[in-house]
């Protein structure tokens, strides 16, 4: 039986058989699958930024508050253009079309585009902003974790922070995604009245200071933390945003 | 068709008496891994299972037909393809915790038991005995697996899948939770910890002294 099964077109025979078929499968899986994988993905991204304006979306969905409340909006940190878009999807496509160039900075973040994304929230029932969200990415300890960050309507409180997507150690940089922990960010100034970043994280933080205390045992996690807020507040990125609102209310 | 007892001992003989990862140490890496929290490991576990049975069902059904020059692309084929299967699956219905098992899922691919019992079972054996086996040693996988998660998460997090149970001082609770559980090599404690119990009440498994 062995020999059999050992001749070259026998082996041939067998390995295009079982490659064809396992193809079939695993592209008829990945095709099948994509519609709803592509859904969860852009629910689970709508449900972080909602969740970073500390919006409780849980009795009606993340899609639907989405739709209801925020526009999507991107803004060009070159040019001060802002431009609207219909959903998040067209906005990432949009976006994704435009080609990113290497930046200068301590966060770890390699390229930018100079669209930025901006999501504006808008209260219950009312038309006016309560809170812009932008999207802000940096270097931790294994890996670059990405945030959301939701600004109140002045461009200067924050109003709350969700990393949403990082690799952290659990328990120690890990904790960056712990609620309490974001929960101090909350009513502290992102940038002073010149647009000079004013938040930080520090060991032994005061809170009149507009400082927020370093985890203990994730030092690199906070600094990364610290650089991400350095670097997505300042004028190579939502720097000139912050100053349109603070100087106009809104846009 | 094999007898009752046999198929008896194929299905349950790994649970405790040939436990894949307490007797034979294999798949350890992702008993370190996936096992902070309860519903990953779950998940996991599911997903490990499932691929086994398959990969067992589907070689044994072609064994007679598998040249032995290239067996073992044959079988990698077949797991690795089953793989990307559950990883899309897992992605499209249960997301996040897609999302927090990322990389292990693919892992399964080298899980040495999958490919241990491709080798040492589904190659001999007929389709029936070898979903039994696949069945079997995805239950004795699940059962050392769960059981370090279950102490992982409880004393680590004081939570059983998720659910509070303890209180943590940084919740405003009073339960100090361990940290060296929720770090990958308590795992290591407590599989042997397991495999010391196991060998108290079966001093068969003991090897013999060199």
């Amino acid at each position: 039986m062995a020999s059999k099964n050992d001749t070259i077109s026998k082996t041939f025979t067998v390995i295009i058989a079982l490659c064809l078929v396992c193809s079939i499968v695993v592209s008829g899986a990945a095709v099948g699958l994509k519609e709803r994988q592509e859904a969860n993905a852009a629910l689970a991204k709508q449900g972080n930024i909602l969740a970073s304006a500390g919006i409780d979306f849980a009795s009606q969905g993340a899609e639907t508050v989405f739709a209801e409340r925020v526009r999507v909006l991107s803004f060009n940190h070159e040019t001060g253009e802002v431009t609207s878009y219909d959903s998040l999807v067209n906005m990432e496509a949009a976006l994704a079309e435009a080609s990113a160039s290497p930046v200068q900075n301590n966060a770890g973040v390699r390229d930018m585009r100079s669209e930025l994304p901006v999501f504006a929230i808008q209260g219950e029932g009312d038309d006016s902003v309560q809170s812009y969200v932008i999207d802000v990415r940096g270097a931790g300890l294994w890996g670059m974790m990405y945030g959301f960050v939701a600004l109140s309507a002045d461009g200067q409180t924050i109003q709350g922070l969700n990393f949403y997507d990082h690799s952290e150690t659990p328990g120690l940089g890990g904790e960056i995604q712990n609620p309490r922990w974001a929960g101090r960010f909350e009513g502290k100034k992102a940038v002073d009245d010149n647009g000079n970043v004013a938040i930080s994280v520090v060991k032994g933080a005061q809170a009149d200071k507009n400082q927020v205390d370093a985890l203990s045992g994730a030092t690199i996690t906070s600094n990364g933390v610290d650089n991400t807020f350095q670097f997505w507040l300042s004028d190579k990125a939502y720097g000139s945003f912050l100053a349109t609102l603070r100087e106009e209310g809104v846009i | 068709m094999a007898s009752a007892k046999e198929m008896k001992s194929v299905l349950f003989g790994p649970i405790l008496a040939n436990n894949p990862i307490a007797l034979q140490i294999l798949g350890v890496c992702s008993a370190l891994a996936v096992t902070s929290k309860l519903e990953n490991t779950l998940v996991m576990c599911i997903a490990l299972t499932f691929v086994l049975v398959l990969s067992n069902v589907s070689i044994s059904i072609i064994r007679n037909h598998i040249p032995s020059s290239v067996r073992i692309i044959v079988q990698m084929t077949i797991i690795a393809s089953l793989v990307i299967v559950v990883d899309q699956l897992l992605q499209a219905y249960a997301y996040n915790i897609a999302q927090e098992l990322s990389v292990f899922v693919g892992l399964i691919i080298t899980n040495c038991i999958v490919m241990g019992r491709a080798e040492a079972f589904a190659m001999k054996e007929k389709p029936g005995m070898a979903f039994l086996d696949g069945l079997g040693n995805g239950l004795g996988y699940s059962v050392v697996l769960l059981t370090v998660a279950f102490f992982r998460e409880l004393f680590g997090s004081g939570s059983l899948f998720g659910l509070q149970i303890m209180p943590l001082v940084t919740e405003g609770g009073w339960y100090t939770p361990v940290g060296l559980l929720v770090l990958p090599p308590s795992a290591f404690f407590i599989i042997g910890g397991f495999i010391w119990v196991l060998r108290t009440f079966r001093p068969e498994q003991v090897e013999a002294k060199e």
